[in-house]
Order: structure tokens, then C-alpha cells, then sequence
């Protein structure tokens, strides 16, 4: 950063970061989303041994299953830093076909998730089962809704960039979206590590 | 605007116009390798049932989600000292503190009162020993 150049453009950026207070206020609601998993985590450690003479993590969870959700989830996250790739280019298309693709992979990995839900639900191993069993339900299915959140803003979004194109505020939301959904796979790795791998052992 | 992105300035000609670090397709790639690997492992630790002790394998599945954890901050979600003059690092380690009263917390918490809450048939067991051991002496 020694070039006069890249000195101004970074005293430009400077006056834009300060001009939208956008990143850094959904950073802060992230933190406290994060404090929320936190608790679930924390209500699953406490809770998780508690089968009430039902099943147990060895019935019920498959790694295989998992092991596919999660590769879902990552691509996903990695499809959607090839958008912003894309948007950083200003190429409208390209950002709009990976931003499809992220979508695809989000909503492959929700029809996963409620199949194994619906399944769980169908052999009586449901949230009213056990302590266990409704800790997972609560931990695994917020995220679950917050992914699903995460699609409809991703939607709203392809429309509005089909609309307007990659303006300063796409951009902004596409940037603050990008965020969510990196954290969501953040979470997610907790998830599979501590939910289901540790319990498998 | 971040340090780890100008190093990769040469081939990239994108001209930084918003207000977001979108980092560089070295970083995803970089980030993606390495997510990939330290997803990997643990799921073929306990998909191939590798024989070791309970403890070491939880251990290294925990272990390996951690740093997982912190490639995703630094690859993907370009977590640094610097972006929005230290205010993200900041909220980012308070989340951090919290987290760990909340989660180291609640097991010690909760373990200390799984261990000192008899169970109602130890508690009767003792109630007759004391009585025994009462008879015994009188």
C-alpha cells in the first residue's frame, strides 16, 4: 500500500465504509445469533444423555446422510463466494447464475434435513421423545430455519438483481448476505462435530 | 482495504469499488481446500470405525471443528484486526467470551449437580447404612 494510488483509493474506501453502518450492525446481530447456538449447544451438552429409555444417537443418525448434508453446505458456500467473485467484476450474470446455484444446493440441503426430520417424527423418536431428542430438534432445526431464511432473502435478492442489476445497495446486501451465509456454514460445523460425529463414536 | 487481499492485487484487476472485502478466488479456493480436508477427516474417522480410545477420538473431531471454525472466520468470512477499524474483531471476541461462560458454564454447572443429586435409590441405600450403623452403636 506504498503507491500514492492505492493510498487514495484507500482513503475512498474509507469515507464508504463510513458511510453505510450496514456490515458492521449485522456483524453485531451475527455475534448475538451466535450467542443463541451457543445456548442451544450448550442446552444439547447438558441434555443429550437423557434418552428416557428411547433411542440414542447410534440408532437414529447416519454419517453417510450427514456426510452429504454437509458437503451440500459447503459447495453451497463456496458457489456463493464465486457470485461475489462475480459481483466484485460488476458480471450480472455470472453473479446471478452461481447465486441460483448457492440457492439449489441451500434448498437440496433443507429437503435433506426435513426428510430426516419427517423420518425421525415417523418412528416416534420425535422432540417429545426424550430430553436428547428435543434438544436436537431445537438446536438442528433452528438452523435449519435460519437456512431457510437465508433462501428467501436469496430470492428476494435474484429478483431485485434481475430488477436493478448490481447498484450500491444490491451489492451491500449481496455483501451482507454473503456474511449470513458463510456463518450459517460456520454453525453448521459445529452442528456436524458435536451433534452428530462425537455421539456416533 | 484488508492487508491479506493486496498481495493478490497482480492478477486481480478488480477495482474495489464496494464496501465489502470479497477477497480473491486464491483465498476460496485456499479456504475451500482446507474446509474440505478438516471435513474429511472426521467423517472418515468415524465412517471407517478407526479402533482408538473414545477420549483422543473425540478430541481430534472437536479439535478439527475448531480450526475449521477459524478457516471459515479467515477464508471466508474475512475476519480481521483491521476491517471496520478493529470493530468487528472486537464484537467477535465478546461474542467469544460469552460463549464460553455460557457453554463452560452450564456443563460444570449442571455436572456439579448431576454429581451431587443422589439418586433416589442410593439415597436409600445410605438411610440404611446410617440406621446400621446408628443401631450399632447405641
Amino acid at each position: 500500500m506504498s503507491h500514492s494510488q492505492t493510498a487514495s483509493v484507500r482513503v475512498a474506501e474509507h469515507e464508504v465504509h463510513h458511510a453505510s453502518p450496514t456490515p458492521i450492525g449485522f456483524w453485531i446481530y451475527l455475534m448475538s445469533d451466535c450467542i443463541i447456538f451457543g445456548a442451544l449447544f450448550a442446552t444439547y451438552a447438558v441434555l443429550g444423555g437423557g434418552f428416557a429409555g428411547g433411542p440414542g444417537p447410534k440408532d437414529l443418525f447416519e454419517p453417510g446422510f450427514v456426510a452429504i448434508e454437509t458437503a451440500l453446505l459447503l459447495f453451497s458456500s463456496i458457489t456463493f463466494g464465486l457470485a461475489m467473485l462475480q459481483a466484485g467484476k460488476g458480471k450480472r450474470d455470472g453473479t446471478m447464475m452461481w447465486l441460483m446455484v448457492t440457492g439449489l444446493l441451500g434448498a437440496g440441503f433443507i429437503a435433506m434435513e426435513l426428510y430426516e426430520f419427517r423420518h425421525l417424527i415417523h418412528i416416534g423418536a420425535g422432540p417429545d421423545r426424550s430430553a436428547f431428542l428435543s434438544s436436537f430438534f431445537a438446536l438442528v432445526g433452528t438452523h435449519g430455519l435460519h437456512v431457510t431464511g437465508g433462501l428467501i432473502w436469496l430470492v428476494t435478492l435474484l429478483t431485485q438483481i434481475k430488477a436493478h442489476g448490481l447498484t450500491t445497495a444490491n451489492m451491500r446486501r449481496l455483501g451482507t448476505l454473503s456474511v449470513f451465509w458463510h456463518f450459517l456454514d460456520l454453525i453448521w460445523i459445529g452442528v456436524f462435530s458435536f451433534v452428530y460425529l462425537v455421539r456416533l463414536i | 482495504m484488508s492487508a491479506d487481499t493486496h498481495s493478490h492485487h497482480d492478477d486481480h484487476h478488480d477495482d474495489h469499488h464496494g464496501d465489502h472485502d470479497h477477497g480473491t478466488m486464491g483465498q476460496l479456493m485456499i479456504g475451500f481446500a482446507l474446509a474440505a480436508i478438516l471435513t474429511i477427516i472426521p467423517f472418515g474417522l468415524v465412517m471407517a470405525e478407526v479402533e482408538m480410545d473414545r477420549t483422543t477420538l473425540v478430541g481430534i473431531i472437536m479439535g478439527l471443528g475448531a480450526v475449521q471454525i477459524v478457516v471459515h472466520l479467515k477464508f471466508f468470512l474475512h475476519l480481521s484486526t483491521k476491517s471496520e477499524e478493529g470493530s468487528t474483531f472486537m464484537s467477535t471476541m465478546l461474542a467469544v467470551i460469552i460463549l464460553v461462560i455460557v457453554l463452560a458454564g452450564s456443563l460444570w454447572v449442571m455436572h456439579n449437580m448431576n454429581e451431587n443429586m443422589m439418586p433416589e435409590h442410593e439415597m436409600d441405600q445410605m438411610i440404611e447404612e446410617m440406621q446400621s450403623l446408628q443401631s450399632q452403636q447405641g
